[in-house]
């Protein structure tokens, strides 16, 4: 069949009531069987309309389905297409040409789809929640869509493109989807998403805050410890500068007090003395706070250590005494140290520390006392556990009862919070001291002064605190003082503790432990004290005192310094009891010390005592020496010799505070027993020796040499001419009368002959001298280290005149020369 | 070379230290311009005379079970008697303890005590010598010792 022309047949031009006979064509295709529902199509020739015609020619040359332009239907007007496909009279093989198709063709068949009710079929099937609006277009030409399907649409809304295929390749088709309703706000999806979005911005926030903060914390961190790290360096930096300085700013005080002491020893006129003494007192304060800030310093470094040397606890107290003894006279204040006889002689520790803390509580307690006493006594710390009760009720309590007759403040309230002594301290289940080898001492310092202001008492071992700024500027120091020897209590195992009343005084308590130097020597003092000889206490030893003293405590002080010269001590309360002890007694008194108030209370009655005392010596010859009497006073200065001026016996003044050594250097003296006295009084002496001795001739008798050069220096230091001879038989040559000797210096102990009989023997010469004119006695004084062995009787037995000891003592040799020498 | 200062330190430690005492400062005193010397001589003499009683005393001792109590105690008391003199404390005080031990004729203390007195001899006879020297280097300097 031929293709042929065909005029466009625009789909509305397709109106069935303009339909007529179809014109002579070359070709029909005529409409033979429809459906029902499209039966008005039957006879139209399909290859009238344009469309169709296009439609049936392809289709019979293509072979395959070919679907129509999207056109109005005839009958429905409604929007349709049509697709067709052409019958053939054979099977065509797939690579036939059109020609052949053509040629084939038998017949078409046509189907008519409406897109409407297609779409909606279909889309029914498919039905979803949301309102879909479908657009179906035929994109064939695609400037110019046929919209086949669907409303109307705005064309910026969203819509899903797909593509259609009605297996016809020549036509295209498309179908467009698209919500019907806007998609609602999605307020849930939104809400959550800011909901998230700010919890997440929040979670970053916080952590973003907590980094920055540990950043921060670590920065601050850094700071303080390079902060710290400086501040210690500071620290150290500061201790060291005043350890540093401290040196050397002792150095040249040492030199400077050195050069001072001296210069004491030159010739001074009394003004000059005096200046100088004030310069060496200014010059001790500072070094001593010196060493008071170094201590403090080392302190504070931890590096304080303890030594461990053999001390002898009763010779520092006595050290400690003569360093505060003119302070205390000076004040009127009565000063007394007590140490018990349980203590044992020596012990290790450091004593350089113990008496610092001793010299530091008196020393405070001196500052703040103008009356009364000030009592430093030390026990065994089992002494005073065991005793608390028994002891402490007699004394204490009451005012009487103390050394002075001056109110003071209960010293037990000072230690009894001591940790050592509460149940659980060491000495709650104690046992007896000798399986222990450490020694514990309690040491009290008790005074009768101002007292400590209450609001101060709880900083007072604080360092650099003190009282108030009056207190500075009045008393001076530094205020270092009790904090340092808190620690130092503390360095030795022991506590520190006071109790002070305003106005009544203060009493402070500390405890050491020290290690027991001799375990077993527990028992008599007299054994411990010839173990270790006091220079003094072999000359007492066995000798007997009295003394006479109202006041228990005080009397017991007396008893404790006498006793260590080995001196058996009595205590009577007064004058009368005194007097009948004596005369009744068994044993001989060598001495009698006597408290000054006693003796001041009546001078009848003492005048009344002291010629008893001759006349009893007088009555018993057996008794030998009176006792010598010897009167306690505080400060010589208040002392009134003048109602016993009358005496033959002057009573000696010993001042107090008692001192072991100064005890034995007043008995000494007063005994007429010489040893090394105190030379303060040399110059005086040495002046008057010199006028007695220069230009004598004198006879030095001495078997060792080097005593007898020691002996011959000193005497011809005062001008005398010496001769030096080595043996007794020696000296009664030289002394054959006539000599030219004003007297002879006689050592005792002498190999061949002793001293005694060679003095006997030249007396017995002089005495043989017949011419009465030319009889000279010449003065031999006995020379003797040994006081015990020279007695007074002895030496007068065999006809010398005294004794002096060996070495020379400036006032004893004075007195005995002066007794037969006038000063020239 | 020896300063003064050092000197004076060196004199104050030996009487801290109980080798001296104050009858030392005595002798010191009797030195002067007629008796320069006079120290020194004394101390020497001292020396000699401490040395020849040691070995007696040796020799006596040595005899342990027949020691002559009181042959030793006269020694003893001789070498008492001369450090005495000089000042020489811890000698002395052995000596008195010597002594003691002689009364109560104890050997074992005798022994003891022996070694005691060498021993605080040969200490003092150094301490002396070191002192000598001291003075004599700052005499020949030109300065003078304190007294």
């Amino acid at each position: 069949m031929d293709t042929m022309e065909q005029n466009p047949v625009h789909e509305d031009d397709y109106v069935p009531d303009e339909l007529e006979p179809s014109p002579i064509h070359e070709e029909y295709a005529p409409v033979i069987f429809a459906q029902d529902t499209i039966s008005h199509v039957i006879s139209i020739d399909v290859l009238s309309g344009k469309e169709d015609r296009e439609n049936v020619l392809r289709a019979r040359e293509s072979g395959k389905g070919v679907l129509t332009a999207p056109f109005r239907l005839l009958k429905t007007n409604r929007l349709g297409v049509i697709l067709t496909f052409a019958v053939y009279k054979r099977d065509l093989p797939s690579n036939a040409t059109p020609n052949e198709r053509i040629q084939a063709t038998d017949g078409y068949l046509g189907g008519v789809f409406e897109i409407e009710s297609l779409v909606e079929k279909l889309l029914q099937q498919l039905a979803s929640k949301q309102t879909v609006l479908v657009n179906v277009y035929d994109t064939t030409n695609q400037t110019h869509s046929i919209p086949m399907y669907g409303s109307d649409v705005s064309g910026d809304e969203f819509y899903h493109v797909s593509f259609l295929n009605f297996g016809d390749p020549f036509r295209k088709h498309e179908m467009h989807c698209r919500f019907k309703q806007k998609p609602p706000f999605p307020r849930l999806a939104t809400g959550t998403s800011i909901g998230i979005l700010v919890i997440a911005l929040l979670v970053g926030h916080i952590f973003h805050a907590t980094v920055s903060r540990i950043a921060k914390v670590e920065d601050d961190y850094q700071e303080m410890m390079v902060l710290k790290k400086r501040a210690e360096a500071a620290d150290v930096a500061k201790s060291q500068f005043l350890a540093t300085v401290s040196h050397e700013i002792r150095t040249p005080m040492n030199g400077v007090l050195g050069m001072m002491n001296m210069l004491m020893d030159t010739d001074l006129d009394v003004t000059q003395q005096e200046y100088v003494r004030t310069a060496q007192g200014s010059g001790k304060a500072l070094v001593s706070i010196i060493n008071e800030v170094l201590d403090q310093a080392k302190i504070e470094s931890g590096k304080i250590e303890l030594e461990a040397v053999l001390f002898d606890i009763r010779s520092i107290m006595d050290d400690v005494l003569s360093l505060f003894s003119e302070k205390s006279q000076g004040k009127g204040v009565e000063l007394a140290v007590y140490v018990s006889d349980q203590v044992p002689q020596q012990l290790i520790g450091d004593p350089g520390r113990f008496r610092q803390i001793i010299t530091n509580l008196m020393g405070n307690s001196i500052k703040f006392t103008d009356k009364g006493h000030i009592f430093v006594t030390i026990h065994l710390v089992e002494e005073v556990f065991h005793s608390i009760e028994v002891e402490r009720e007699s004394t204490s309590k009451d005012a009487e009862h103390t050394l002075s007759g001056f109110p003071v403040a209960d010293g037990r309230r000072s230690w009894e919070g001591f940790r050592a002594f509460s149940h659980e301290g060491p000495l709650g289940s104690f046992s007896s001291t000798s399986s222990n080898d450490l020694i514990s001492l309690i040491v009290s310092v008790e005074d009768t002064g101002d007292g400590i202001p209450l609001e101060s008492q709880p900083m007072i071992f604080t360092p650099f605190m003190q009282v108030g700024p009056s207190i500075s500027r009045k008393h001076g120091g530094t205020g270092i003082g009790l904090s340092i020897s808190k620690c130092l209590v503390g360095l030795m195992n022991g506590e520190i503790g006071f109790v002070s009343e305003p106005k009544i005084g203060s009493t402070f308590t500390f405890t050491a432990v020290f290690t027991n130097a001799c375990p077993n020597s527990n028992e008599l003092k007299t054994q411990q004290i010839n173990n270790q000889p006091h220079p003094a206490t072999s000359e007492f030893n066995g000798m007997a005192a009295l003394v006479i003293d109202p006041r228990p405590v005080r009397a017991e002080v007396s008893r404790y310094h006498i006793q260590r010269l080995g001196v058996r001590v009595e205590i009577v309360s007064d004058l009368k009891q005194g007097l009948s002890t004596v005369t009744d007694g068994d044993a001989s008194v060598n001495m009698i010390l006597i408290e000054q108030e006693v003796w001041d209370r009546d001078s009848s009655i003492s005048s009344h005592f002291v010629n008893n005392i001759r006349k009893v010596v007088e009555i018993d010859k057996g008794k030998g020496i009176p006792p010598k009497l010897f009167i306690l006073v505080n400060s010589s200065s208040s002392f009134r010799a003048g109602s016993t001026a009358s005496c033959l016996h002057n009573p000696t003044v010993v001042t107090k505070p008692l001192r072991a050594s100064m005890l034995a250097a007043s008995l000494q003296r007063a005994m007429g027993v010489g040893n090394k006295g105190n030379p303060r009084n040399g110059e005086h002496q040495g002046l008057s020796l010199k006028h007695l001795l220069s230009g004598r001739k004198i006879l030095i008798v001495d078997d060792n040499s080097v005593n007898r050069t020691v002996a011959a220096g000193a005497l011809k230091k005062y001008g005398a001419g010496v001769v030096c001879v080595s043996s007794g038989i020696e000296a009664i040559t030289m002394l054959r009368p006539p000599h030219q000797f004003d007297a002879c210096f006689m050592d005792i102990q002498m190999p061949e002959m002793d001293g005694f009989e060679a003095t006997r023997r030249i007396r017995e010469i002089e005495n043989s001298v017949k011419d009465r004119e030319l009889f000279v006695h010449l003065p031999i004084l006995a020379m003797t280290a040994d006081v015990m062995q020279a007695t007074h009787q002895e030496c007068s037995k065999c006809g010398m005149d005294g004794y002096v000891s060996k070495p020379f003592e400036a006032e004893q040799l004075y007195r005995e020369v002066s007794k037969f020498f006038q000063s020239s | 070379m020896y300063s003064v200062a050092q000197l004076v330190e060196y004199t104050s430690s030996l009487f801290q230290q109980g080798f001296l005492d104050d009858q030392f400062n005595q002798l010191q005193l009797l030195q002067d311009e007629s008796n320069p010397n006079f120290v020194v001589e004394v101390v020497t003499l001292f020396f000699e005379d401490a040395e020849k009683l040691l070995n007696q005393l040796e020799k006596e001792i040595g005899q342990e079970n027949n020691i002559d109590f009181k042959r030793v105690d006269a020694l003893v008391h001789q070498l008492k008697g001369s450090s005495s003199s000089i000042g020489a404390q811890r000698v002395q005080r052995v000596c008195i303890a010597f002594k003691n031990y002689c009364e109560e004729k104890n050997v074992e203390g005798c022994f003891k005590s022996l070694q005691d007195i060498k021993q605080e001899y040969t200490l003092v006879k150094t301490k002396f010598e070191t002192l000598f020297k001291m003075e004599q280097q700052i005499f020949a300097a030109g300065g003078s010792a304190p007294r």
